[in-house]
């Protein structure tokens, strides 16, 4: 039976440019289309963080200061060795030594590659390790001191195999391999088709090829062509991988430090054979993620099972060396581009020959930069993994786009010097997006390019150059979203969801869409979220947090009124209908009687009223749809500028100042948004400049598994940075808001990069841009041999 | 759970030498936030492992554990340290101020309420660190300019990149307190 539905009109366009109203069928229990956001009253508006309090006081609770009662302390034992086969593991001193409560040995590890299972192979009796960090065992004991102590007392008897760390090497057919078998293809927007395997080499996938890139590039007249080489980035969250498991005769608690409380909760619930309901997953202040903490990992597993085994809650959390060597990171990427063009700019064809590694993991992608963001029907993209005997890569804000748009970006600039146009001029040519024709005169009117002097022109040796580039992410919503709305009958009013608040502030914005509703202010709203007691909620990964929550939040405080104005309409002489929430009363539309919320409230005959919403599909449509997710329609845009010095003495590249803008729809809080861009940016400019893991090839050890000698972007180099963010209505959902922590980060690298060959007229096609690099770049130092 | 010290440990008086502390707790006075803790820990413990385990201070973060991040500023006689660098029994008679120690009652401290004003804040780990560098900043240059605010900041580590509004904040938190 087909739901009730409704036309009504909702705004469209960009707000101060073109806005207009389009005409949507949505389902009648849909709350009804907001105005734009200069006629609403909390939703668009800074609400400082309600959290905010808690965090600048040190009472905010993260997951590495949730203490229980006869809580025990584990630490894991790991490889020593880069490729070992593991001959017999002794943990019989261990568990003899004082204050060990537990210990458990890892046999099948999760987050790497899986071999396709061959029974009766003689390796399987044998587990191998295949990389420097990889887990092996893990024991709680009463103290950490206990734990680390006891941990020496393991003894594993390995026999050491042949390895590789190098990219290059590791292509060779006569390199060591990783894995003997094929391995299964996964990946993060569901099922691939199995690709062909040969040494460490597997792929190469070219499913995003379209048309006959070889035809157009024959029919270009003019061809340009590069090769980037990316390095590997680690996440670095500040708070490490962390958790309290608390295994009971009744079911598992885990208090852990995630991006999605409800996807580990079905992960643990698969791994033990346990029903969803006996599993919860909390948590409260989350410090940091940047893709790393989405699933469980072998930590996760360990401290479960020494809980089972103890009979008492553990806690486990890595230290600063085991994240930067077994925590998740960037994959490496080389990249091969050839882009063929006609003289007025069209592209003509495009082929992009890419490979990377993930270490023992798959997924060194360039993304869908390159396929989606200029128009050109014939291009091919070839990307393979090259596996290594390094620590498994994973998702890393904006996987793929960033060292995708690193390399293509570069490409785009150089076409348009080679073709005399200006950068800008070529991109309103190619680009089909609205928005980022907006974003582009906004930028450029903002940064003032019409500064830009020509490449490598700037006297002297500090050189100055402005560079600008384009980002492009999609738009991604967890249709398996879901969030309550109470009303109490003391008037409050809580919203319940699982949807967790890694420091992006969907805390704050949820208390606006609710206030918004009911006509109250967003410090009135208690928000509940972080803990799978409540509706299933999204997760914080891939942008889609708000896009996916806020609607049900809205949807549900919509209905939680109406079944309030149904209970008051009496006692105000109307008809619920004809009833409206603002200004904390609830009252006639002419306001001529109305109650305050409270009194409305007080008239409940039960202590609450409830409403559960899910998150609708959009409007107009979804572009595609993959299990619980979907992609949007239009993809979310960004434009950055960047201007920098460089130091033709010391090679040392300074970035001064960055103007980014971006879209993300309906901005929910402003402040907030400017914030993640902040951080996309600062990020990005750190990728480009200074961050590179550095892996021994003589023995596959990190040499920098620490954060001094992992060069991050700190407060001395941060450049002034503008954002500004255009209010972009589709009329797609019920807040029409969308996300932006990876839109803002893609275009960083890359602005930096044309800065750079805008100031010295050479451009540089291996990241980080160091001193070292640009040095040798101007021929001022003989080049390293290879890069690692 | 330090506090549990091993029963089986021989006291003071029965080690070779008498002033040789450690392997087994041994028991210290700790000042902090005005208030007077003894304690029982092992020699190796630093100064934020006490705070963090054993006094349930846990506003006080740890992230690199070897004075590299600034997470875990706190304090000592009113200047900034990094309490994973120093030994719990080296603090002695010092005062320890932490993150806990800075508002008086419910009233934030000024930099603390235009860190939320700014939203100088992301996921809030590095958060307590740079709050605690920064007032000791303004309480030893109430007039800093924008490069002396990046100097104070400068051994700090925010992953999430709320350095902008670290910046605004404290400026403005110091053109307050003048007028
Ligand atoms: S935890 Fe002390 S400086 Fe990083
Ligand atoms: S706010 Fe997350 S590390 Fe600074």
């Amino acid at each position: 039976m087909p739901e009730d539905v409704r036309t009504r009109s909702y705004p469209v366009g960009i707000a101060g440019v073109a806005l207009g109203e389009l005409e949507r069928s949505v389902p009648d229990d849909e709350a009804p289309p907001l105005p734009p956001n200069a006629r609403l009253n909390a939703i668009g508006r800074s609400t400082p963080r309600l959290n905010g309090p808690a965090k600048v006081t040190g009472r905010a609770t993260f997951t590495v200061d949730v203490k229980l009662p006869g809580m025990l302390h584990a630490r894991m034992l790991r490889s020593a060795h880069p490729h070992a086969r593991i001959l017999s593991i002794d943990t019989r001193a261990a568990e003899r030594q004082p204050g060990v409560r537990a210990v458990h040995v890892i046999e099948h590890p999760l987050g790497r590659a899986n071999e396709i299972p061959s029974p009766g192979e003689p390796d399987a009796a044998h587990r191998r390790v295949r990389y420097v960090g990889d887990p092996i065992a893990a024991l709680a004991a009463v103290t950490p001191q206990a734990a680390q102590a006891a941990l020496e007392r393991i003894v594993v008897d390995y026999q050491p195999l042949p390895f590789v760390i190098d990219l290059e090497d590791a292509r060779q057919s006569d390199a060591p391999r990783v894995f003997d078998r094929p391995v299964r293809t996964e990946f993060f927007l569901g099922p691939a088709p199995q690709l062909p395997q040969h040494g460490n080499v597997h792929g190469p996938d070219t499913s995003a090829s379209r048309g006959d890139a070889a035809a157009g590039l024959r029919a270009a007249e003019l061809v340009v062509e590069g090769e980037f080489r990316t390095q590997v980035q680690t996440h670095c969250c500040l708070e490490p991988h962390a958790l309290v498991a608390d295994w009971r005769r009744d079911g598992l608690t885990v208090y852990i430090s995630t991006q999605f409380t409800a996807g580990i909760r079905a992960e643990l619930a698969e791994a033990y054979g346990l029903p969803l309901n006996r599993v919860r997953v909390v948590v409260d202040a989350m410090g940091g993620g940047f893709g790393s903490k989405s699933r469980i990992g072998n930590y996760v597993l360990a401290a479960v099972e020494l809980s089972r085994k103890a009979g008492a809650p553990v806690r486990l959390a890595l230290d600063r060396r085991e994240e930067q060597i077994d925590s998740g990171n960037r994959p490496s990427t080389v990249q091969r581009i050839r882009l063929g063009a006609r003289r007025d700019g069209t592209l003509t064809g495009v082929a992009i020959e890419a490979y990377g590694s993930a270490g023992v993991a798959l997924g060194a992608s360039v993304g869908n930069f390159a396929q989606s963001i200029y128009e050109c029907a014939d291009f091919a993209l070839e990307q393979s993994d090259v596996f290594t005997h390094a620590g498994p890569g994973c998702a890393m804000r904006a996987p793929g786009n960033v060292p995708g748009a690193f390399a293509y970006e570069q490409v785009i600039d150089e076409l348009a010097e080679r073709l005399g146009l200006d950068p800008i001029t070529l991109r309103e040519r190619i680009d089909p997006s609205p928005l980022r024709r907006e974003q582009r005169r906004c930028g450029a009117e903002r940064f003032g390019w019409s500064r830009r002097q020509p490449p490598g022109s700037s006297p002297g040796t500090l050189k100055r150059g402005l560079g600008m580039a384009q980002s492009h992410w999609p738009a991604l919503i967890q249709i398996n979203s879901s969030c309550e709305v109470r009303i109490l009958r003391d008037g409050s009013v809580e919203v319940r969801s699982s949807v967790q608040d890694i420091g992006t502030g969907i805390t704050t914005v949820l208390a606006q869409v609710v206030a918004e509703e009911l006509g109250l202010t967003p410090q009135a709203i208690a928000v509940h979220i972080g803990d799978t007691d409540f509706p299933a909620g999204p997760p914080s990964y891939g942008s889609r947090t708000t896009a996916s929550i806020t609607p049900p939040a809205r949807n549900a405080a919509y209905r939680a009124l109406r079944l309030l104005m149904q209970v008051v309409a009496p006692s105000l002489g109307a008809t619920a209908e004809g009833l409206i929430a603002r200004g904390g009363r609830i009252g006639t539309a002419d306001g001529s009687r109305s109650i305050t919320f409270r009194e409305a409230a007080a008239q409940l005959r039960n202590d609450q009223i409830s409403a559960v919403a899910s998150r609708s599909d959009d409007y107009g449509g979804f572009g595609r749809r993959m299990g619980d997710a979907a992609i949007g329609r239009m993809g979310l845009g960004g434009v950055q500028f960047a201007e920098v010095t460089v130091d033709t003495e010391t090679g040392r590249v300074h970035v001064e100042r960055v103007v980014a803008v971006h879209d993300c729809g309906r901005p929910m809080n402003p402040r907030q948004i400017e914030s993640q861009v902040h951080g996309g940016i600062l990020q990005g400019i750190s990728y480009a400049l200074f961050e590179e893991r550095i892996l021994d090839r003589h023995t596959g050890q990190m040499l920098n598994p620490n954060l001094e000698q992992y060069k991050i972007l700190r407060a001395r180099e941060t450049p002034a940075i503008e954002v500004h963010v255009l209010e972009n209505y589709q009329g797609n959902s019920a807040t029409d808001a969308y996300g932006i922590a990876e839109p803002s980060i893609i275009a960083t690298a890359p602005a930096v990069a044309n800065a750079v060959y805008n100031a010295i007229g050479v451009r540089l096609r291996v990241l980080p841009m160091s001193p070292a690099a640009v040095l040798t770049a101007l021929g001022r130092v003989p080049s390293r041999s290879a890069p690692p | 759970m330090l506090d549990k010290t091993p029963s089986d440990g021989p006291d003071a008086a029965q080690r070779p030498e008498a002033d040789t502390v450690g392997p087994y707790a041994v028991p210290i006075t700790l000042r902090v936030n005005g208030m007077t803790h003894t304690l029982s820990i092992t020699p190796e413990t630093t100064l934020a492992q006490a705070l963090r385990e054993q006094l349930d201070l846990t506003g006080t973060k740890i992230a690199c554990d070897r004075g590299a991040c600034s997470a875990c500023t706190v304090w000592l006689d009113g200047a900034p340290v990094c309490s994973c660098m120093v030994l719990a029994i080296d603090v002695g008679a010092r005062e320890v101020t932490t993150i806990e120690g800075l508002a008086a009652g419910e009233a934030l401290h000024p930099v603390q309420a235009a860190f939320i004003e700014h939203d100088a804040i992301q996921c809030g780990f590095c958060t307590p660190g740079l709050i605690m560098s920064c007032v000791a900043l303004l309480r030893r240059n109430p007039r800093p300019g924008e490069d002396e605010v990046r100097t104070a900041i400068s051994g700090h580590l925010c992953r999430c990149g709320t350095y902008p509004h670290v910046l605004s904040a404290v400026l403005a938190a110091a053109r307050a307190a003048e007028s």
